[in-house]
């Protein structure tokens, strides 16, 4: 009785509950547009399970958001908010697409190298930020918002750069070199789908990783004390500016790498933008789905990719793909009330009790 | 300099086209953080009422009232908003990353049910926002160029001042406001005072909406002519900045806008002349923002219950 | 001492039979209170006890599971404090319910602003204001923040905003709790001259001495229940603590004399600054020897936080030098002192001491986490940190046994002392700080804080105990230092103590008057 009560209050079943009811609302706004919501789902199931290509394209497409979703996870962990996570995975990819299309390397050095500049550059976006609030106590929410901006022109201001802006194209910079994309050999780029690559594995790797550090290490641990106590982190003589400096780095180079990998795997070159790309506020939805646990939010960041993928399917049958939106924002509203379900449980079982 | 008194013309005439919807926005922000309650959904809400404001524009062609129905339309999520964190205790940041989903995705799901295309249709001038003087000046000399171009601009620029005087008075001169600010400082002496937290925490909320929807429809029905997906992005994490920016005052928060809006207008005539990158240009308001944080601001009294649900023992 | 205001006659509040539960937990049970005019009426029990819960019934904070309230006579539902201010009932809390960037002003006519038209109108406000503290002979400054006036004024400005709502009956939660002994008795000449004006005062409070020397009756209230409603005059401090306790306590802490060793803490021409940049210690010197424990007495705000703070290494001192058996630690970050042999008791345990989202465990080892036992290469060794935290729950009597791995946060207020007890203990320093450390406990909790301090004394420690609770500082102490305005004001041997002397050197007094 008890294993069961535990389940039903579960984080896992609340997130499952959220989710079902997130397909609910979908579906009451599909219904007065004159479209089915058993078709648009059917076409929405068929779009990620259909084929194993279409699998394939989802976990492409889950990838990054597995590493923004990891970002904003982690600082969660550490006490900040990190909403700085899309400048930071805007200047990674930035970083890598330079180094991939300028240093002539071979694949063995080119591919670390890139994801070495992005690891760097998107830990520096995160600790600018960090900076400001140890030096100044500026506001991390402000200049986080302020910095996805500057990102986001300071991209644009690169990709335009004729060192690496493509001719032809008046909107992007050229591809990167071949030596520098991480695609999956050829044969099993046949079997899966055009766009798979190894980012999923270093997704998988870095899951571990951030469980490891936030779980068995005394990195971890002193992060963590700083993120829900920072008094009594600092009594207990952990420097709480550098757990700060420590937690913002780490988070920033998460998203970085979420950035890299979205170019060297898929993209493989970077457009000038007109609007944020928002992998890193999707990644706030991810890791508040996975709970803010590295293995929660691998299996959010494959829900969230497989609905983005999935999503542009529905076009097909005449159902705007927003729909994945209010879904998304309808589970992620439901999470956030979800200790209501809880209480309405323990309520009941507590009549329960007294008759 | 007569080229000097027209650019100045034009700059000031651009701020004043973009300075309005931030300023609602981030008006609407101040009431709900000086109540306690952060709403980092403003941007939806200013989304949803662009849409709203563009669509019952193009449907009714009365501008006014299809304004009102942009900020009604913010309200809604407002209130939904509301629900979450103040009747259910909900986690504030993460109610209102739920709104900045939802409400974009209603947006543009219904733009394409009605028309069609992730876009509304262009309003005729005859829909839009009027402009109040603009025939007051005819143009001709360099003077009369520069007045013509500072007043050509929309009513809601007007409004969006007034509005401003309203909301610091309300704030300051009356019961409501200092309610609402002890609220957000410490809700358990506004319980112990019979002062009704929730009731209070939900209104502020609401107006938070409805400020909000009013300034994403200043963008659709004034600044541009229509609704697009990209009409907001990021406006309103840009007017919660301000309100940071501006120590959780409106007074501050304008400045805060007028800085925005002034780099903006800066953006539109230098960028025409193409003699430095548009993009790095694009960039100053954020640089800007930053330096006289770090110069002049420093930390910001925070209203002391912010971000805290208030659970009352039952 | 006999109220001659009192008047029997005229029942003002009367609560039947009172129960209220939270879920499962019976917090009042069957409790009856009756309060007559012009009555000083105490209410006596142990945190916890119920007390508060109580008084917040009376205040429509939320409304009894059953039993009935009358207000002079009248049977009210009391659901809302609106319902209360408007039978007359004032609260003065505990924790001040004040907006401290607000004015005085502000504050007291929060919730009845006078309006001219729409608009506030702040001017009568602050004549009204005026009137009444002229009226009560309650001086305060309308126009100032409450951030920036002291914990007497506050408390003044508490009281005025129940007068201010015409409050016949005022409830006055451990009022007492900050205050030198002579504000106490300013407190309590207030509370007399508010008996005569006719008014009601209910105190709820666990300092006995208090009771005698203000209260006509007292209602005893243990673990929910009530236990018996006494007239004052008639029965001893002893009597009332053990109605309080439910046996008989021994208040005297048992301590063998012991010569003191050499100087462990040595704290010369200390000087640092506020949070507001306000030179707050002035050149302070102390000093602390094994084997004895030094009070340091003073009310709060004089500097003892900044001085903990700068021992421990949170705070940077502009001046002065601090050494540990020799070790220069000034300014030196919080490790390095924890490493040279400071460890504390710290004044906030919820806020300093624990962190309470952490396990049991994990708050075990807050500054050793990184040590060669507890970690190998950035690995935690969670084996031996569960070993040695299931040790010490055995050896403190941390209760519930279980909680090893349950966050520290679920225990109650004593427990989660005692864990920090544990730690600071087990670290084996040469100097233990302890800074109100019995704060918020109940007597068996405080039995237990005492009976571990005084045995690290014996053990040849040297402790240095900073607390705001006098009897405290006299029962426990060696010598006794008395801290004023950021200096020490005088000092004696703890033997020698008497509560005046102290009390006037905590005002300010100088030794030699």
């Amino acid at each position: 009785m008890n294993k069961v009560e535990k389940f039903l209050n579960s984080k896992f079943l609340v997130t499952l509950f959220s989710i079902l009811l997130g397909f609910v609302v979908g579906a009451l706004f599909l219904l007065p547009m004159g479209i089915s919501p058993v078709e648009a789902y059917a076409k929405l199931f068929d779009g990620v399970f259909g084929s194993v290509r279409n699998m394939a394209y989802s976990v492409v497409y889950a990838t990054p958001l597995i590493f923004t979703g990891l970002a904003v996870a982690f600082s969660f962990r550490t006490g900040v908010f990190n909403i700085g996570a899309e400048g930071q995975f805007v200047m990674g990819s930035m970083a890598a697409c330079v180094v991939g299309i300028l240093v002539p390397a071979p694949s063995i050095i080119l591919v670390p190298l890139c994801f070495l500049a992005a690891l760097a550059v998107g830990a520096a976006w995160g600790l600018i930020v960090a900076f400001l609030k140890v030096k100044w106590g500026i506001n991390e929410v402000l200049s986080m918002i302020m910095f996805n901006w500057i990102a986001f022109y300071l991209s644009n201001y690169i990709a335009d750069l004729p060192m690496i802006h493509n001719e032809g194209n008046a909107e992007a910079t050229k591809n990167v070199q071949d030596a520098a994309r991480i695609l999956f050999p050829k044969a099993w780029l046949d079997a899966l789908c055009p766009a798979s690559n190894w980012g999923i594995v270093l997704a998988v790797l870095a899951v571990i990783l951030v469980y490891v550090i936030i779980e068995k290490t005394t990195l971890g641990y002193q992060l963590k004390a700083v993120g829900f106590n920072r008094s009594a982190a600092e009594y207990g003589g952990i420097s709480v500016n550098k757990s700060i400096y420590i937690a913002m780095a780490i988070s920033g180079a998460l998203a970085g790498m979420g950035g890299a990998i979205q170019l060297l795997g898929m993209g493989s070159r970077i457009s000038i933008f007109t609007a944020q790309e928002s992998f890193g506020f999707q990644g706030i939805s991810v890791a508040l789905i996975g709970a803010s646990n590295p293995i929660g939010v691998f299996f959010a960041g494959l829900f969230y990719g497989a609905l983005k993928y999935g999503g542009s399917k529905l076009n097909l049958i005449g159902a705007p793909s927003e729909v994945i939106n209010i879904i998304m924002g309808t589970v992620v509203f439901f999470i956030a009330i979800s200790h209501v379900f809880r209480f309405v449980k323990k309520r009941k079982n507590n009549k329960k009790g007294e008759a | 300099m007569d080229l000097i008194v027209n650019n100045l013309g034009i700059i000031i005439y651009a701020t004043l086209l973009f300075t309005p919807p931030l300023l609602f926005a981030a008006m609407g922000s101040c009431f709900s953080e000086l109540s306690g309650v952060v709403n980092i959904g403003i941007e939806g809400m200013m989304t949803i009422g662009a849409f709203v404001g563009a669509a019952t524009g193009h449907y009714t062609g009365n501008p006014w009232l299809s304004f009102i129905c942009g900020g009604l339309a913010g309200m809604l999520f407002g209130a939904l908003h509301a629900l979450a964190t103040v009747k259910l205790n909900a986690d504030q940041t993460i109610s209102g990353t739920a709104i900045n989903f939802l409400a974009p995705g209603v947006a543009v799901l219904m733009a394409k049910a009605l028309f069609n295309s992730s876009d509304t249709a262009p309003l005729d001038s005859s829909s839009k926002i009027p402009t109040l003087f603009a025939d007051a000046f005819t143009g001709g000399s360099v003077w009369d160029n520069f007045m013509k171009n500072v007043f050509s601009t929309y009513a809601t620029t007007y409004l969006v001042f007034v509005v401003l005087v309203i909301v610091w008075f309300v704030f300051y001169k009356t019961r409501y406001g200092l309610r609402l600010r002890a609220c957000g400082e410490h809700p358990e002496t506004c319980d112990t005072l019979g002062i009704n937290v929730i009731r209070m925490r939900f209104s502020a909320v609401c107006i938070s909406g409805f400020l909000a929807g009013l300034g994403g429809a200043c963008v659709t029905m004034a600044t541009m002519n229509q609704f697009r997906p990209t009409s907001i992005v990021g406006q309103g994490f840009i007017a919660i900045a301000a309100v940071i920016f501006g120590k959780f005052r409106p007074q501050g928060a304008m400045i805060a806008c007028l800085l925005f809006g002034m780099c903006s207008g800066i953006r539109v005539v230098v960028g025409s002349n193409a003699m430095v990158s548009a993009q790095l240009i694009s960039m100053i308001p954020y640089v800007v923002t930053v330096v006289v944080l770090i110069l002049f601001v420093g930390k910001a009294h925070v209203p002391s219950a912010n971000g805290k649900p208030y659970v009352k023992a039952k | 001492m006999h109220n001659p205001h009192l008047d029997l006659n005229t029942v003002v509040v009367d609560m039947r039979n009172i129960t209220k539960k939270f879920g499962e937990f019976t917090a009042n049970d069957g409790i009856q209170l009756t309060v007559h005019k012009g009555e000083i009426h105490a209410i006596l029990g142990e945190n916890g006890a119920g007390k508060s819960t109580l008084m917040n019934q009376l205040y429509g904070m939320y409304p009894p599971t059953s039993g009935e309230i009358y207000i002079k006579g009248q049977k009210i539902h009391m659901d809302s404090p609106k319902k209360a201010i408007s039978a007359g009932i004032g609260m003065v809390h505990q924790h001040f319910m004040l907006v401290q960037p607000f004015t005085v002003t502000q504050n007291i006519v929060l919730g009845m602003e006078p309006q001219k038209g729409i608009m506030l109108d702040m001017a009568t406000a602050r004549k009204n204001v005026e009137a009444i503290s002229k009226k009560y002979g309650l001086a305060v400054d309308p126009d100032a923040k409450i951030e920036d006036i002291s914990v007497g004024m506050q408390q003044r400005v508490e009281i005025l905003k129940a007068l201010y709502r015409g409050a016949e009956i005022l409830i006055l939660d451990e009022p007492t709790a900050s205050l030198t002994p002579q504000e106490i008795s300013e407190l309590i000449d207030i509370m007399h001259s508010l008996t005569a004006d006719g008014k009601s005062i209910i105190l709820i409070t666990h300092k006995l001495k208090e009771i005698k020397a203000s209260a006509d009756y007292c209602t005893i209230i243990r673990m929910g229940k009530y236990i018996n409603t006494v007239e004052v005059d008639k029965v001893s401090e002893d009597d009332l603590a053990s109605m309080m306790v439910g046996r008989n306590v021994n208040f005297k802490v048992d301590k063998q004399e012991q010569e003191p060793g050499n100087v462990v803490l040595d704290v010369k021409d200390l000087h640092a600054v506020d949070y507001r940049g306000v030179e707050i210690l002035r050149g302070l010197n102390l000093q602390v020897r094994k084997g004895q424990i030094l009070g340091l007495a003073g009310i709060d705000g004089n500097g003892q936080t900044e001085l903990v703070e700068c021992i421990t290494g949170l705070r940077k001192a502009t001046k002065g030098s601090i050494t540990v058996n020799g070790t220069d630690i000034f300014n030196k970050p919080p490790r390095y002192g924890f490493e040279h042999g400071v460890s504390s008791i710290p004044a906030d345990r919820q806020k300093h001491g624990l962190v309470l989202e952490f396990s049991v465990a994990d708050n075990m080892v807050l500054q050793n986490f990184a040590e060669d036992k507890y970690s190998s290469r950035g690995i935690r060794k969670m084996d031996a940190v569960n070993s040695f935290t299931q040790e010490a729950i055995e050896k403190f009597d941390i209760r519930p046994r279980d909680c090893l791995n349950k966050p520290a946060g679920t225990l109650s207020g004593g427990n989660q002392q005692k864990v920090i007890i544990a730690r600071e203990v087990t670290n084996d320093k040469d100097l233990l700080i302890a800074v109100n450390p019995t704060r918020g406990l109940d007597v068996g909790a405080i039995e237990y804080v005492h009976k571990y301090i005084v045995e690290q004394r014996n053990k040849g420690k040297a402790v240095l105990l900073v607390s705001f609770e006098l009897d405290e500082i006299i029962s426990l102490s060696d010598e006794i230092d008395v801290i004023f305005d950021g200096r020490i004001n005088g000092s004696l041997p703890g033997k020698d103590a008497d509560e005046n002397t102290l009390g006037l050197w905590m005002a300010g007094g100088k030794a030699d008057e």
